[in-house]
């Protein structure tokens, strides 16, 4: 957003990890959550990060987030070093996370501070029709349903137009129906707000359906197994030759040990 | 929806053998609202005692009718020397439950925001919080005299410990990832405070609040017993003195009456607090 030559290229990286590596005493004995992540993510690219329970994405997640400050190796944003939290990177979680004694509207302003200037409220208003709860701004969070909840926590996380926006599995606990819905609507947020995206799944279809690239993670201690490139064209059909293409190569990787067995030459 | 479905809530409200056992409740109760089904014992226990009063079966001097206390509590009226009293006790309990309650709420934030001070004080709180409050009375006697200050003294010392510790509960309960949301946001530790941990710990606040007002008006009696010369439990040990028997009931009614009213107003607020969460108190 700031160099010509760079925002129109989009090469830029603001993301760069090195090195990185995480361990929890657990019990008097280390576990390794993360060991030796590189990654270099571009400005406004969208980054799905897909891989088994306890692979150690939420950690990830969390220091670049900046809540997690207690790691091995580099993690840096926009050049400097993630030690905390940061308006410029806005977070979901996997849950809405939403205060219950306060309306859509109060929680989509809640990171915005106390004293909010009106430029603020545009901004408020602004994200709040963006995920399409016009009509229900003046709920609180025990009158919505999951998916507009969630919904709420993304414009929450956009009202302060952060750099990138990092989502936690936000839609692992909705019907298959409704997080196709909210993947078009991350897809078309994206496209409006240009922020760069790091999104984390169990869902491989989400992966490829929004992701520029796949970085696959693998279990114990996580790793980045491969990064896989999804270079199709948007909107995705999620029944297209190309679309099925990747997935396999996606599902290959996780079960390739695995079903070696039953494999067998014609 | 085609032809014999019924729905639902027809078949709930009359089961096909229903509808000999909806005349059968009639009697008593048939027609009573659910909700004063409660009062039915109190009422029919007053209209007995009365009934025995009246036929020489209770002794006058022990036992007043209810209709005789009621003429005690109109002639108290009449004189007007009651509304004082009232006025007196009422004053004491509020001024009381004010001093109490900002005391522990302002010692139980600090606790449940800082570690450290929790560490320090908790374990005193906790250890005074074991001796009966009555046992306080003769120290405050002692040191405030028999004036004001020793009673309402008192009465905060009852109120201070159930807000004290439902507020710091509360408190040290707030959902961590809440807490989490304020990080992201960057707020320091008095935002985080004002924004999360208080509005998140107010319904344990309310239900300190209400437990404080209760015991609050249980330390008014106690301390008006132990040597007043106005406000209702004065009212009560003049009536012991002069051997009248209306006069102690109709106070206690005159205290069961203002505790719940003023109970009540608790309830009611905190209700009004909590709606938009689809909670209450
Ligand atoms: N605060 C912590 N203390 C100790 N161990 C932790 C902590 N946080 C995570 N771990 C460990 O790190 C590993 C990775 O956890 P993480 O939550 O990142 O997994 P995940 O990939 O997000 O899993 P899921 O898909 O189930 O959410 C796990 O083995 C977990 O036990
Ligand atoms: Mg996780």
């Amino acid at each position: 957003m700031n160099g010509t030559s760079v925002s129109t290229t989009g090469k830029e990286s603001v993301l760069d990890i090195r090195g990185l590596t995480r361990r929890f005493q657990v019990n008097g004995s280390e576990v390794t959550a993360l060991q030796n992540i590189n990654l270099s993510v571009r400005q406004g690219e969208f980054i799905s990060v897909i891989g088994g329970s306890g692979c150690g994405k939420s950690t990830l997640l969390r220091i670049i987030a900046g809540l997690d400050t207690e790691y091995e190796g580099e993690a840096l944003f926009d050049g400097a070093r993630i030690k905390g939290p940061g308006l410029e990177r806005g977070v979901v979680f996997q849950e809405h996370r939403l205060f219950p004694w306060l309306t859509v509207r109060q929680n989509v302003a809640f990171g915005l501070g106390n004293v909010t200037s009106k430029d603020d409220w545009e901004s408020v208003d602004e994200h709040i029709e963006l995920v399409g709860l016009k009509d229900f701004e003046g709920a609180y969070p025990h009158q919505l349903s999951g998916g507009m909840a969630q919904r709420a926590s993304i414009a929450r996380a956009l009202a302060n137009r952060p750099e990138a926006l990092l989502l936690d599995e936000p839609f692992g606990a909705l019907d298959a129906l409704t997080k196709i819905q909210m993947q078009q609507e991350v897809l078309k947020i994206w496209e409006a707000e240009k922020a760069t995206m790091i999104l984390v799944t169990h869902d491989i279809d989400e992966a490829v359906f929004l992701g520029d690239r796949v970085v696959i993670m693998s279990n114990r201690p996580g790793t980045i197994k491969r990064i896989i490139p999804v270079d199709l064209p948007r909107p995705r059909d999620r029944g297209s030759y190309e679309f099925t293409q990747v997935r396999s190569a996606i599902y290959a990787e996780f079960f390739r040990q695995e079903e070696k067995p039953f494999a067998y030459e014609i | 929806m085609g032809n014999g479905y019924q729905p639902e809530e027809t078949v709930l409200s009359l089961p096909p053998d229903a509808s000999a056992s909806r005349f059968r409740v009639s009697g008593l109760t048939g027609r009573l609202p659910r909700k004063w089904v409660g009062a039915l014992l109190p009422v029919v226990f007053v209209i007995v005692w009365e009934l025995l009063s009246r036929a020489g079966l209770l002794a006058a001097n022990w036992f007043p009718a209810p209709l005789s206390i009621a003429g005690t509590l109109v002639e108290l009226l009449q004189g007007g020397e009651l509304f004082h009293h009232i006025g007196i006790t009422v004053a004491r309990v509020v001024a009381g439950f004010l001093i109490g309650a900002v005391l522990a709420t302002l010692l139980a934030g600090i606790a449940g925001s800082t570690p450290l001070i929790r560490e320090l004080v908790d374990p005193t709180i906790q250890a005074l919080r074991n001796i009966p409050s009555m046992a306080w009375v003769p120290l405050f006697l002692l040191w405030l005299g028999i004036h004001e200050s020793s009673k309402i003294a008192l009465i905060a010392v009852g109120v201070f410990f159930p807000v004290y510790l439902n507020l710091l509960s509360g408190i040290l309960n707030v959902d961590r990832k809440l807490i989490e949301v304020g990080h992201v946001y960057r707020l320091n530790k008095l935002q985080l405070v004002r924004r999360v941990i208080l509005p998140a710990a107010l319904p344990a606040f309310l239900v300190g609040l209400r437990s404080g007002l209760g015991l609050g008006w249980m330390f008014v009696v106690a301390a008006e017993i132990m040597g007043a010369s106005k406000g209702l439990g004065f009212l009560m040990i003049d009536g012991q003195m002069t051997g009248r028997a209306s006069v102690i009931i109709a106070s206690i009614v005159l205290f069961a009456l203002f505790g719940k009213l003023t109970d009540l107003m608790i309830e009611r607020c905190g209700n009004r607090l909590l709606r938009q969460r689809g909670v209450g108190i």
